[in-house]
Protein backbone atom coordinates (compact mmCIF):
# COMPACT_ATOMS: atom_id res chain seq x y z
CA UNK A 1 0.00 0.00 0.00
CA UNK A 2 2.92 2.21 0.88
CA UNK A 3 4.94 1.68 -2.60
CA UNK A 4 1.18 2.98 -4.31
CA UNK A 5 1.01 6.05 -2.55
CA UNK A 6 4.73 6.34 -3.60
CA UNK A 7 4.27 5.82 -7.27
CA UNK A 8 1.44 8.62 -6.76
CA UNK A 9 3.13 10.85 -5.67
CA UNK A 10 6.03 10.53 -7.79
CA UNK A 11 3.10 10.64 -10.85
CA UNK A 12 1.87 13.69 -9.60
CA UNK A 13 5.01 15.58 -8.91
CA UNK A 14 6.04 14.83 -12.08
CA UNK A 15 2.92 16.00 -13.85
CA UNK A 16 3.10 19.41 -11.61
CA UNK A 17 7.03 19.90 -12.39
CA UNK A 18 5.96 19.27 -16.34
CA UNK A 19 3.07 21.81 -15.71
CA UNK A 20 5.84 24.55 -14.71
CA UNK A 21 7.44 24.46 -18.12
CA UNK A 22 4.46 26.52 -20.10
CA UNK A 23 4.62 28.88 -17.27
CA UNK A 24 6.54 32.32 -17.61
CA UNK A 25 10.07 33.18 -16.22
CA UNK A 26 10.76 34.76 -13.38
CA UNK A 27 10.81 38.47 -13.38
CA UNK A 28 9.89 37.90 -17.01
CA UNK A 29 9.03 41.39 -18.15
CA UNK A 30 7.31 40.37 -21.05
CA UNK A 31 4.65 37.48 -19.28
CA UNK A 32 1.20 38.55 -19.15
CA UNK A 33 0.72 39.34 -15.89
CA UNK A 34 3.21 42.05 -16.37
CA UNK A 35 1.91 43.03 -19.16
CA UNK A 36 -1.68 44.12 -17.91
CA UNK A 37 -2.59 45.56 -14.92
CA UNK A 38 0.79 45.76 -13.14
CA UNK A 39 2.34 49.15 -14.99
CA UNK A 40 -0.44 50.87 -14.30
CA UNK A 41 -0.56 49.70 -10.69
CA UNK A 42 3.23 50.83 -10.19
CA UNK A 43 2.73 54.11 -12.12
CA UNK A 44 -0.75 55.34 -10.51
CA UNK A 45 -0.68 53.91 -7.42
CA UNK A 46 1.25 56.81 -5.28
CA UNK A 47 -0.94 59.48 -6.72
CA UNK A 48 -3.75 58.08 -6.21
CA UNK A 49 -4.27 56.43 -2.91
CA UNK A 50 -0.74 58.56 -1.52
CA UNK A 51 0.76 55.30 -0.41
CA UNK A 52 3.56 54.22 -0.65
CA UNK A 53 3.85 50.47 -0.31
CA UNK A 54 1.85 49.40 -3.59
CA UNK A 55 1.11 45.81 -2.20
CA UNK A 56 -0.57 47.72 0.56
CA UNK A 57 -2.41 50.02 -1.46
CA UNK A 58 -3.42 46.60 -3.99
CA UNK A 59 -4.50 44.67 -1.14
CA UNK A 60 -6.65 47.11 0.84
CA UNK A 61 -8.05 49.66 -2.04
CA UNK A 62 -8.00 47.98 -5.38
CA UNK A 63 -8.59 44.69 -4.16
CA UNK A 64 -10.75 45.58 -0.96
CA UNK A 65 -13.52 42.82 -1.56
CA UNK A 66 -10.42 40.22 -1.29
CA UNK A 67 -9.58 41.38 1.94
CA UNK A 68 -12.46 41.79 3.51
CA UNK A 69 -13.47 38.01 2.19
CA UNK A 70 -10.04 36.89 3.80
CA UNK A 71 -11.21 38.46 6.80
CA UNK A 72 -15.06 37.01 6.80
CA UNK A 73 -12.96 33.52 6.63
CA UNK A 74 -10.59 34.39 9.73
CA UNK A 75 -13.70 34.96 11.53
CA UNK A 76 -15.82 32.07 10.51
CA UNK A 77 -13.04 30.08 11.85
CA UNK A 78 -12.76 31.44 15.43
CA UNK A 79 -16.58 31.42 15.83
CA UNK A 80 -16.50 27.85 14.60
CA UNK A 81 -13.45 27.04 16.75
CA UNK A 82 -15.50 28.09 19.59
CA UNK A 83 -18.67 26.33 18.88
CA UNK A 84 -17.29 23.49 17.97
CA UNK A 85 -14.48 23.14 20.87
CA UNK A 86 -15.94 25.47 23.33
CA UNK A 87 -17.79 23.20 26.52
CA UNK A 88 -19.75 25.59 28.70
CA UNK A 89 -19.99 24.32 32.57
CA UNK A 90 -23.30 23.62 33.67
CA UNK B 1 18.66 36.48 -6.71
CA UNK B 2 21.67 33.94 -6.14
CA UNK B 3 21.16 30.66 -7.19
CA UNK B 4 23.88 29.07 -5.31
CA UNK B 5 21.94 30.15 -2.35
CA UNK B 6 18.62 29.49 -3.70
CA UNK B 7 19.64 25.96 -4.63
CA UNK B 8 21.41 25.59 -0.92
CA UNK B 9 17.67 27.19 0.64
CA UNK B 10 15.58 24.64 -1.46
CA UNK B 11 17.84 21.37 -0.46
CA UNK B 12 17.22 22.37 3.02
CA UNK B 13 13.72 23.31 2.55
CA UNK B 14 12.81 19.76 1.06
CA UNK B 15 15.05 18.01 3.63
CA UNK B 16 13.26 19.82 6.74
CA UNK B 17 9.91 18.79 4.69
CA UNK B 18 10.96 14.98 4.73
CA UNK B 19 12.24 15.16 7.95
CA UNK B 20 9.21 16.16 9.30
CA UNK B 21 6.71 13.47 8.09
CA UNK B 22 9.33 11.00 8.98
CA UNK B 23 10.07 12.06 12.40
CA UNK B 24 8.08 9.92 15.58
CA UNK B 25 7.48 13.02 17.86
CA UNK B 26 4.79 15.21 17.09
CA UNK B 27 6.56 18.07 19.16
CA UNK B 28 10.17 17.68 17.03
CA UNK B 29 7.91 17.46 13.96
CA UNK B 30 6.01 20.89 14.77
CA UNK B 31 9.57 22.40 14.86
CA UNK B 32 10.68 21.36 12.08
CA UNK B 33 7.53 22.60 10.03
CA UNK B 34 8.46 25.99 12.13
CA UNK B 35 11.93 25.90 10.58
CA UNK B 36 10.33 25.00 6.91
CA UNK B 37 8.32 27.84 7.23
CA UNK B 38 11.10 29.95 8.54
CA UNK B 39 13.03 28.88 5.10
CA UNK B 40 10.19 29.62 3.19
CA UNK B 41 10.12 33.16 4.05
CA UNK B 42 14.01 33.22 3.46
CA UNK B 43 13.43 31.85 0.05
CA UNK B 44 10.95 34.61 -0.19
CA UNK B 45 12.89 37.69 0.94
CA UNK B 46 15.37 36.25 -1.94
CA UNK B 47 12.83 36.78 -4.54
CA UNK B 48 11.83 40.11 -3.51
CA UNK B 49 8.36 39.52 -2.09
CA UNK B 50 8.75 41.06 1.37
CA UNK B 51 5.42 41.10 1.95
CA UNK B 52 4.48 37.88 1.49
CA UNK B 53 7.86 36.95 3.76
CA UNK B 54 6.51 39.18 6.52
CA UNK B 55 3.08 37.14 6.35
CA UNK B 56 5.06 33.91 6.01
CA UNK B 57 7.08 34.30 9.56
CA UNK B 58 4.53 35.79 11.50
CA UNK B 59 1.58 33.32 10.44
CA UNK B 60 3.56 30.05 9.20
CA UNK B 61 6.73 30.57 11.60
CA UNK B 62 4.90 31.76 14.55
CA UNK B 63 1.26 31.09 15.14
CA UNK B 64 0.86 27.92 13.57
CA UNK B 65 3.42 26.42 15.43
CA UNK B 66 1.78 27.82 18.94
CA UNK B 67 -1.13 26.33 17.65
CA UNK B 68 0.38 23.03 16.83
CA UNK B 69 2.10 23.00 20.10
CA UNK B 70 -1.54 24.05 22.04
CA UNK B 71 -3.16 20.82 20.31
CA UNK B 72 -0.25 18.82 21.68
CA UNK B 73 -0.58 19.38 25.16
CA UNK B 74 -4.16 18.59 25.09
CA UNK B 75 -3.46 14.70 22.70
CA UNK B 76 -0.66 12.92 22.70
CA UNK B 77 2.79 13.45 21.91
CA UNK B 78 3.70 10.09 20.20
CA UNK B 79 2.31 8.97 16.48
CA UNK B 80 1.55 5.42 15.91
CA UNK B 81 2.49 4.95 12.91
CA UNK C 1 -6.20 22.86 30.84
CA UNK C 2 -2.37 24.81 30.73
CA UNK C 3 -1.32 23.95 34.13
CA UNK C 4 0.43 26.81 35.87
CA UNK C 5 5.09 26.45 36.30
CA UNK C 6 5.91 28.42 38.64
CA UNK C 7 9.74 29.66 37.41
CA UNK C 8 10.82 32.79 38.17
CA UNK C 9 13.29 33.81 35.30
CA UNK C 10 10.57 32.48 32.60
CA UNK C 11 7.79 34.58 33.96
CA UNK C 12 9.56 37.57 34.25
CA UNK C 13 11.80 37.58 31.17
CA UNK C 14 8.08 37.04 29.49
CA UNK C 15 6.77 40.11 31.75
CA UNK C 16 9.50 42.04 30.44
CA UNK C 17 9.43 41.09 26.37
CA UNK C 18 5.26 41.76 26.17
CA UNK C 19 5.80 45.27 25.41
CA UNK C 20 8.13 45.33 23.52
CA UNK C 21 6.00 42.66 20.86
CA UNK C 22 2.69 44.61 21.37
CA UNK C 23 4.45 47.70 20.47
CA UNK C 24 6.36 46.36 17.49
CA UNK C 25 2.79 45.17 16.36
CA UNK C 26 1.55 48.02 16.60
CA UNK C 27 4.75 49.97 14.69
CA UNK C 28 3.46 47.55 11.58
CA UNK C 29 -0.12 47.86 11.60
CA UNK C 30 0.57 51.42 11.29
CA UNK C 31 3.65 51.37 9.39
CA UNK C 32 2.01 49.15 6.68
CA UNK C 33 1.43 52.19 4.12
CA UNK C 34 5.84 52.51 4.09
CA UNK C 35 7.29 49.26 4.97
CA UNK C 36 6.24 46.35 4.44
CA UNK C 37 3.34 44.97 7.06
CA UNK C 38 0.02 45.53 7.72
CA UNK C 39 -3.06 44.46 9.83
CA UNK C 40 -2.88 40.76 9.13
CA UNK C 41 0.77 40.21 10.55
CA UNK C 42 0.37 43.05 13.37
CA UNK C 43 -2.44 41.38 14.29
CA UNK C 44 -0.55 37.78 14.29
CA UNK C 45 2.24 39.33 16.21
CA UNK C 46 -0.40 41.06 18.68
CA UNK C 47 -1.79 37.55 19.21
CA UNK C 48 1.57 36.39 19.90
CA UNK C 49 2.05 38.38 22.91
CA UNK C 50 -0.90 37.60 24.50
CA UNK C 51 -0.14 33.19 23.98
CA UNK C 52 3.25 34.23 25.22
CA UNK C 53 1.50 35.77 28.55
CA UNK C 54 -0.80 32.42 28.24
CA UNK C 55 2.36 30.16 27.91
CA UNK C 56 4.09 31.65 30.80
CA UNK C 57 1.41 32.11 33.21
CA UNK C 58 -1.53 30.34 33.10
CA UNK C 59 -4.89 30.81 31.90
CA UNK C 60 -6.75 32.89 34.35
CA UNK C 61 -3.67 35.34 35.00
CA UNK C 62 -4.23 36.02 31.10
CA UNK C 63 -7.66 36.22 31.17
CA UNK C 64 -7.66 39.25 33.90
CA UNK C 65 -5.89 41.04 30.98
CA UNK C 66 -8.43 40.74 28.67
CA UNK C 67 -11.13 38.35 29.40
CA UNK C 68 -13.32 36.06 27.15
CA UNK C 69 -16.47 37.87 26.79
CA UNK C 70 -13.88 41.39 25.50
CA UNK C 71 -12.10 38.72 22.86
CA UNK C 72 -15.07 37.79 21.10
CA UNK C 73 -16.40 41.04 21.06
CA UNK C 74 -13.29 42.59 19.30
CA UNK C 75 -13.61 39.72 17.10
CA UNK C 76 -16.87 41.30 15.91
CA UNK C 77 -15.61 44.89 16.31
CA UNK C 78 -12.78 44.14 13.26
CA UNK C 79 -15.50 42.55 10.86
CA UNK C 80 -17.81 45.60 11.60
CA UNK C 81 -14.80 48.22 11.48
CA UNK C 82 -13.84 47.04 7.93
CA UNK C 83 -17.51 46.63 6.47
CA UNK C 84 -18.68 49.65 8.57
CA UNK C 85 -16.05 51.76 6.45
CA UNK C 86 -17.12 50.30 3.35
CA UNK C 87 -21.02 50.81 4.36
CA UNK C 88 -19.69 54.93 4.90
CA UNK C 89 -18.74 55.28 1.35
CA UNK C 90 -21.87 54.11 0.25
CA UNK C 91 -23.94 56.13 2.27
CA UNK C 92 -21.43 59.32 1.40
CA UNK C 93 -22.59 58.41 -2.35
CA UNK C 94 -20.00 56.41 -3.65
CA UNK C 95 -19.53 52.48 -4.75
CA UNK C 96 -18.87 49.78 -1.31
CA UNK C 97 -15.38 50.28 -0.18
CA UNK C 98 -14.99 52.99 -2.50
CA UNK C 99 -12.67 55.21 -0.18
CA UNK C 100 -12.00 58.32 -2.49
CA UNK C 101 -15.59 59.92 -1.44
CA UNK C 102 -14.37 59.87 2.51
CA UNK C 103 -13.00 63.43 1.85
CA UNK C 104 -16.14 64.85 1.85
CA UNK C 105 -16.36 64.14 6.02
CA UNK C 106 -12.74 64.74 6.80
CA UNK C 107 -11.10 67.91 5.09
CA UNK C 108 -8.38 66.51 2.85
CA UNK C 109 -7.95 65.93 -0.78
CA UNK C 110 -8.83 62.65 -2.89
CA UNK C 111 -5.76 60.65 -2.34
CA UNK C 112 -5.19 61.23 1.16
CA UNK C 113 -8.64 60.16 2.17
CA UNK C 114 -7.60 56.65 0.18
CA UNK C 115 -4.54 56.57 2.15
CA UNK C 116 -6.97 57.06 5.54
CA UNK C 117 -9.76 54.94 4.77
CA UNK C 118 -6.79 52.04 4.14
CA UNK C 119 -5.32 52.84 7.56
CA UNK C 120 -8.82 52.10 8.93
CA UNK C 121 -9.16 49.08 7.06
CA UNK C 122 -5.86 47.46 8.11
CA UNK C 123 -6.62 48.53 12.12
CA UNK C 124 -10.24 46.80 11.29
CA UNK C 125 -8.33 43.70 9.58
CA UNK C 126 -5.67 43.61 12.90
CA UNK C 127 -8.40 43.80 15.50
CA UNK C 128 -10.18 40.52 13.92
CA UNK C 129 -7.16 38.39 13.40
CA UNK C 130 -5.81 39.24 16.82
CA UNK C 131 -8.80 38.15 18.85
CA UNK C 132 -9.65 35.25 17.13
CA UNK C 133 -5.82 33.84 16.97
CA UNK C 134 -6.06 34.19 20.89
CA UNK C 135 -9.56 32.88 20.65
CA UNK C 136 -8.84 29.60 18.97
CA UNK C 137 -5.61 28.90 20.64
CA UNK C 138 -7.09 29.10 24.07
CA UNK C 139 -9.80 27.21 22.80
CA UNK C 140 -6.92 24.89 21.46
CA UNK C 141 -5.00 24.55 24.06
CA UNK C 142 -7.57 24.57 26.58
CA UNK C 143 -9.56 22.03 25.42
CA UNK C 144 -12.65 24.22 25.86
CA UNK C 145 -12.45 23.91 29.15
CA UNK C 146 -11.82 27.13 30.31
CA UNK C 147 -14.82 29.10 30.75
CA UNK C 148 -16.09 28.00 34.49
CA UNK C 149 -15.48 31.19 35.74
CA UNK C 150 -17.58 33.28 33.57
CA UNK C 151 -21.02 31.88 32.14
CA UNK C 152 -20.74 33.46 28.15
CA UNK C 153 -24.62 32.17 27.53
Amino acid sequence: MKFIAFVVVLITGALLIYATVDMPDWGDPNSPANTHVSPRYLEESLEKTATPNVVTAVLADYRGYDTLGETTVIFTAGVVCILLLRRSRK
Amino acid sequence: MIWQLDILILFIVVLCALAAITVKDLLSSAILLGAYSFLMCLLWTEMGAVDVAFTEAAVGAGISTAFFFGAIFVTTRRTKD
Amino acid sequence: MINRFEDVIIQTICRLLVPPIQLFALYVIAHGHYSPGGGFQGGCILAASFILLVIAYDLKEASKRMSEKINIMYCCIGVIIYSGIGLLCVILGSNYLDYGILNSIIPVEPAAARSLGILGVEIGVGIAVMAVMVSIFINIASGGEHGESEELE
